[in-house]
């Protein structure tokens, strides 16, 4: 058996009852109600249908994933661990996951869960019926068969084996419905209406102000005293757009925590006005910030335009202040930092735009607009009217450009419309363009570089087979090395050689809160370990 | 008199059907879709028939005639459809919102007439004194001063101050409670938003109290009634300032219709969960529905305030009816 | 102090004692002190808006990362902003979009509006009561959201805020304009010209139009104050001017979220700045109004 499946066993049985032995001993207090702060606004509640942060944060407590990253460790991009399963087992080389569910699982309503529930809820969500939308479906296409095959036992077949399936899988926005009700009252109930297994009950929603959930006492999942979670007794996640007024409310207590970021500045405020009764956590966001230009018009087709765009950028040090005014960091390539997939540093070093020889890439981008004919030129950089990291990271992008002698232009555009531009018209120049996940599985977030025709949110409207080529062969085969040297072959295409989709920077997530909530740990993701159910109050 | 009240209601009519089709084709030109808002999330995976399976549901790729003919078919019947964001009832969604805008517009009014009149009154009757170039300046400071740096001020003065003198930061409620189930909390969060805005709208009616009495002063009935020797209180009290609040309670009318549509600002920055916001929120969503339901409603406010202060004039003035 | 002469040809002249030019301005300060406060403002701000070049040494987008966030001292006398920028030199290039965007929309917003109301109460009947409802229509759709939708159509540059901005102050004018030129075509003489064969225009333009010159200068001056502020309001929703512009909204919006606390000099320079601009054009305005009105002068 090939390593790789010998550990994804181990993983599997061994993550049904994951003792903590990394966090400190410490007595969890029972009670409180949770103050949450949200930026964005609800649409509907079907997790399989929304895309939104604005959802996930009030909606998640209420509903349980099959299998999720586990809430003690989510920065481990491999540590998955059984939500409503009890472990699973890979065989046949890699092709059939089958999994064993816990038996003591209880609706809200009352109903129990058995394994038909799971497999219509993945019916749903992969093999969608005629008008039902799934916005995640393209994730599943190693998916071929889901099946029942006990009361609490249900098997995926896959098409081939691929690391890709179990990230995959742990997709915070795979709720788990009950099949009783998706028969009952159709495949649009979900929109309004909540029946979950997740730790906390669905008490109200005021539109436009905040979603209320109460704790739920048949919930499966065990605490660390013994008795069932949830820690708390309720939480409340209040509607707040704007920024100002998020910080505002931890630093007066009217919210605990906002679980999405604040920026470098925000954090420093709050620890200067508040000091130790404020803990901060960090870590890498699995989003990328970078930019794209348009092959469909002409002069973008050449690539020597491209690659002199990219190595504009002075990446290393456009860090170090960056990082203080915007919620980005890490410089990097395709892949998640310090991924076991990602390149190192020296191996960044080695394609254009990442030299730490700024001068030499600035010549160098200088002659190549030469030679093109084209120094001096205009670019009409195509932004989003947001300011974290957007509007701020476009703003040093237009100096950097001003450096080689450019002119560069912004157009700021708000979000519907700046969808529209690039989605319908596909006439901007360059744009600045960014590729948000949740679960960090680079295999899977590197599709954006496909041809446009297979990459939906390839914006640079161009067609590479080779890419294609390389993208297939990446996720088939089972070799870790081998999948990291492609990856490597497939990094050094699209941002070197070709130029495709320059990335600037991965996002940094910075998210300070009033100490006394434990039990909350901060993932590379705003979308990932929103269950709440290990969150406790200190107090 | 009657005969005026039922022309001024009927040109209601064209002016709601005009805002109608201003809103209905301003909202159709603007380029993005509520389908790909919703699919398209923050930026990861796009599923296109993901959005084509939404458009079709909301009815987007009906003929624009369609469309029309059901948004004005929905306005006569009183049935405003539901938010293509949400999908919950308009109904249900503007309720909420609409209380704590309209408790704001109040609570805003009262402040603003009562700064105003007395404001006004002394600025007219000590007409170019210091005293009147102090109460002018304190009332166009009030439009001067941009509302929401006004606001973030406020809160941050809270926020400060309290930290210092009490040792914890201290700031309004983020949520809102109705003032009937719990009139103290309700007050706690909405005074601070009701004062910065109560302020900002004293300056227009604080000016037109006192153009409007100046006017009256100079009138002859007063000249007589000062040359017949009658106390200068009296002569303000019982004759000018009756007789110059027409114009005044117009401004304030017209000013509360403003109220409702135009906090957005002011609602951003105190976190109000109004109309204002609502509005916001679904132009960026493309949420035609509700926005739609929204400018009908809000021009519906205006044209009514209008209708009545019309009436309210045609009244008192004969004139006005006869000509 | 007047003297009454009477000239050898019948006549009758006043002769006035003839005042210095500065006794006349001492004069004028003394009646409209406010107002002369307000007129300072408004020379200040327009003598920074076209001096900009020869005032400030910096350069107003320039990013410079390793002066950022510098607290007002001898070198930046305002302080710098998060991209290392001189607050002081973006004011004063504040200037110049400020008054820019105030003048042009008010001015093209007041004409406008003038035009069709002084048409609208001529030509009355069917045409005034078309128009009217028309003005109406614009007047209660909410000023925020036709901004949001002339922006997120045409995209968010200075040209298409003006329009946006232009566009509330067309009804309004229009109705003032239009109840004051009512007044005057109820007069006779307006008969006896269209009887003399004058052409409308020629009556509109040189009878109807000069007296309704007060409220449209008063409008003017008035707007001028508020499309300031619209266009602040409208940066804050993120709709206004962009980067890397220097406009007085966008910088308060910018430093206003982040970094009011810690970096306070961002957020209330532009905030006065706005504030004192506003606050000149309104007393000025106020003055205009005082002077030309002559129903308010002080008896």
């Amino acid at each position: 058996m090939k390593p790789r499946n010998k550990l994804a066993i181990a993983l599997g049985a061994g993550a049904a009852f994951a003792l903590v032995a990394a966090s400190p001993a410490m007595a969890v207090k029972r009670g409180g109600v949770l103050n949450i702060v949200v930026g964005s606004k609800i649409p509907s509640y079907d997790g399989h249908r929304e895309t939104t942060f604005g959802m996930i944060h009030p909606i998640r407590p209420f509903y349980s994933l099959l299998i999720r990253v586990n809430p003690d460790n989510p920065q481990s991009t491999s540590d998955f661990q059984c939500d409503v399963c009890e472990n699973w087992k890979v065989s046949d080389g890699g092709k059939t996951y089958t999994f064993k569910l816990r038996e003591n699982v209880k609706f809200h309503d009352g109903t129990p869960m058995t394994a038909d529930d799971i497999v219509a809820t993945y019916h749903k969500l992969i093999f969608p019926p005629k008008g039902v939308a799934s916005s995640r479906k393209a994730f599943y296409g190693m998916v071929d068969k889901v099946e029942k095959t006990g009361k609490h036992e249900m098997v995926f077949k896959l098409k081939y084996a691929t690391g890709g399936f179990i990230p995959a899988l742990a997709t915070p926005f795979n709720f788990v419905y009950s099949k009783k009700d998706l028969d009952t009252h159709g495949y649009a109930w979900h929109q309004k209406n909540i029946n979950g297994t997740g730790a906390f009950t669905f008490v109200q929603h005021q539109p436009g102000a905040f979603v209320e959930g109460k704790r739920y006492a048949n919930y499966h999942l065990m605490g660390k005293d013994g008795k069932a979670k949830p820690y708390l007794d309720g939480y409340k996640a209040i509607s707040a757009p704007k920024m100002a007024v998020r910080l505002q409310a931890i630093r007066g207590d009217r919210a605990q925590i906002e679980f999405r970021a604040f920026p470098p500045k925000a954090r420093d405020d709050l620890k200067k006005a508040l000091g130790d009764k404020i803990t901060v956590q960090e870590s890498d966001w699995n989003c990328v910030m970078g930019f794209s230009s348009n092959q469909k018009l002409k002069k973008f087709q050449d690539v020597r335009i491209r690659q002199a765009l990219t190595l504009a950028m002075d990446r290393w040090g456009g860090s170090k202040y960056l990082s203080k005014i915007a919620i980005v960091k890490t410089v990097g390539g395709m892949v998640f930092p310090n991924h076991k997939l990602a390149a190192s540093k020296a191996e960044l070093q080695k394609m254009i735009g990442y030299s730490s020889d700024l001068k030499g890439s600035q010549a160098k981008a200088k002659k190549l607009l030469a030679d093109a004919g084209v120094s001096g030129m205009k670019v009409e950089l195509l932004n989003r009217a947001v300011d974290q990291p957007y509007k701020v990271v476009g703003t040093w992008m237009l100096g950097q450009w001003k450096k080689i002698g450019l002119v560069p232009n912004q157009i700021v555009l708000p979000t519907g419309p700046w969808y529209a531009k690039f989605r319908k018209k596909k006439d901007q120049e360059t744009m600045i363009d960014f590729n948000c996940q949740g679960v960090v599985n680079p295999l899977i977030d590197a599709s954006k570089w496909q041809s446009s025709d297979i990459a939906t949110n390839n914006r640079g409207n161009y067609i590479d087979r080779t890419m294609d080529k390389w993208y297939d062969q990446m996720n088939r085969t089972g070799d870790p090395a081998e999948a990291r040297a492609i990856m490597r072959k497939y990094e050094q295409r699209g941002l070197d050689e070709k130029a495709h989709f320059a990335v600037n920077f991965w996002w940094y997530k910075i998210n300070p809160h009033r100490s006394y909530v434990k039990g909350w740990n901060i993932a590379p993701s705003h979308y990932l370990n929103q269950s709440l159910d290990q969150v406790w109050l200190d107090k | 008199m009657l005969k005026y009240t039922i022309k001024r209601v009927l040109l209601m009519v064209p002016t709601l059907f005009g805002a109608a089709c201003l809103v209905f084709f301003l909202l159709r030109l603007i380029p993005g879709d509520v389908c790909e808002l919703r699919m398209s999330g923050e930026g990861g995976f796009v599923d296109n028939e993901a959005i084509a399976v939404c458009q079709e549901e909301l009815g987007l790729n009906d003929p624009k005639i369609v469309q029309f003919g059901e948004f004005i078919y929905g306005f006569m019947v009183f049935d405003l459809g539901q938010s293509m964001w949400t999908g919950k009832a308009i109904t249900h969604e503007i309720n909420l919102r609409f209380q704590l805008s309209i408790q704001i517009a109040i609570m805003a009014t009262f402040i603003s007439v009562i700064i105003a009149i007395p404001l006004g009154t002394i600025s007219a009757i000590r007409q170019d004194t210091w005293l009147d170039y102090v109460v002018r300046t304190f009332s166009i400071a009030g439009i001067a001063i941009p509302s929401f740096w006004l606001g973030i001020m406020i809160i941050l003065g809270l926020l400060i101050s309290t930290q210092a003198w009490l040792g914890e930061p201290w700031m309004p409620p983020i949520e809102y409670v109705s003032p009937f189930v719990d009139p103290v909390g309700n007050m706690v969060q909405l005074i601070w938003p009701a004062i910065a805005t109560g302020y900002r709208y004293s300056a227009v009616a604080t000016r037109m109290t006192r153009s409007a009495l100046l006017e009256v002063l100079r009138e002859d009935y007063i000249r007589t009634a000062r040359a017949k020797g009658l106390f200068e209180k009296i002569i303000i009290n019982r004759h000018a300032l009756k007789n110059s609040m027409l114009p005044v309670v117009t401004v304030i009318g017209i000013e509360f219709a403003f109220l409702m549509g135009g906090l957005v600002v002011t609602e951003q920055v105190f976190n109000l969960n109004g109309v204002g916001k609502l509005f916001v929120e679904s132009v960026q969503n493309h949420d035609f529905n509700m926005t739609q339901a929204l400018v009908m409603l809000v021009a519906l406010i205006f044209v009514v305030t209008n209708f009545v202060v019309d009436i309210f004039y045609a009244w008192l003035d004969p004139r006005i009816r006869y000509s | 102090m007047a003297t009454v002469d009477v000239s050898a040809d019948g006549g009758i002249e006043e002769l006035r004692e003839k005042k210095s030019f500065g006794q006349k301005t001492v004069e004028m300060i003394k009646k409209q002190p406010l107002g002369t406060v307000g007129f300072l403002v408004v020379i200040a701000m327009i003598v920074m808006a076209v001096g900009a070049n020869y005032l400030t040494p910096y350069d107003p987008e320039e990013n410079d990362f390793a002066n950022m966030l510098i607290a007002p001292g001898w070198e930046f006398l305002l302080g710098t902003d998060q991209f290392g920028r001189d607050i002081m030199t973006r004011l004063i290039y504040g200037a110049r979009t400020a008054l820019f965007v105030g003048f042009v929309a008010s001015f093209v917003g007041a004409t406008i509006g003038l035009v069709l109301g002084v048409m609208s109460a001529y030509f009355g009947g069917t045409f005034d009561l078309i128009f009217q409802r028309v003005m109406d229509v614009f007047m209660a759709f909410p000023l925020i959201i036709m901004a949001l939708a002339i922006v997120s159509i045409f995209g968010p540059s200075t040209q298409n805020v003006i329009i946006a901005i232009t566009i509330p102050f067309i009804p309004r004018c229009a109705r003032v304009v239009r109840s004051n030129a009512l007044a005057i075509r109820e007069i006779p003489y307006v008969d006896a010209a269209r009887a003399l064969g004058y052409s409308h225009a020629r009556i509109i333009l040189r009878h109807m139009a000069p007296n309704v010159m007060a409220p449209f200068l008063i409008m003017i001056t008035a707007f001028v104050g508020q499309a300031i502020l619209l266009e602040a309001s409208l940066s804050y929703l993120g709709l206004g001017v962009q980067e890397p512009t220097a406009a007085w909204g966008l910088m308060l919006q910018g430093g206003a979220e982040e970094y009011i606390e810690s970096e306070p000099w961002i957020a209330i320079f532009p905030g006065i700045a706005i504030s004192l601009a506003v606050f000149g054009f309104n007393l000025f305005g106020d003055s205009v109004r005082d002077v030309l009105d002559p129903r308010l002068r002080t008896q």
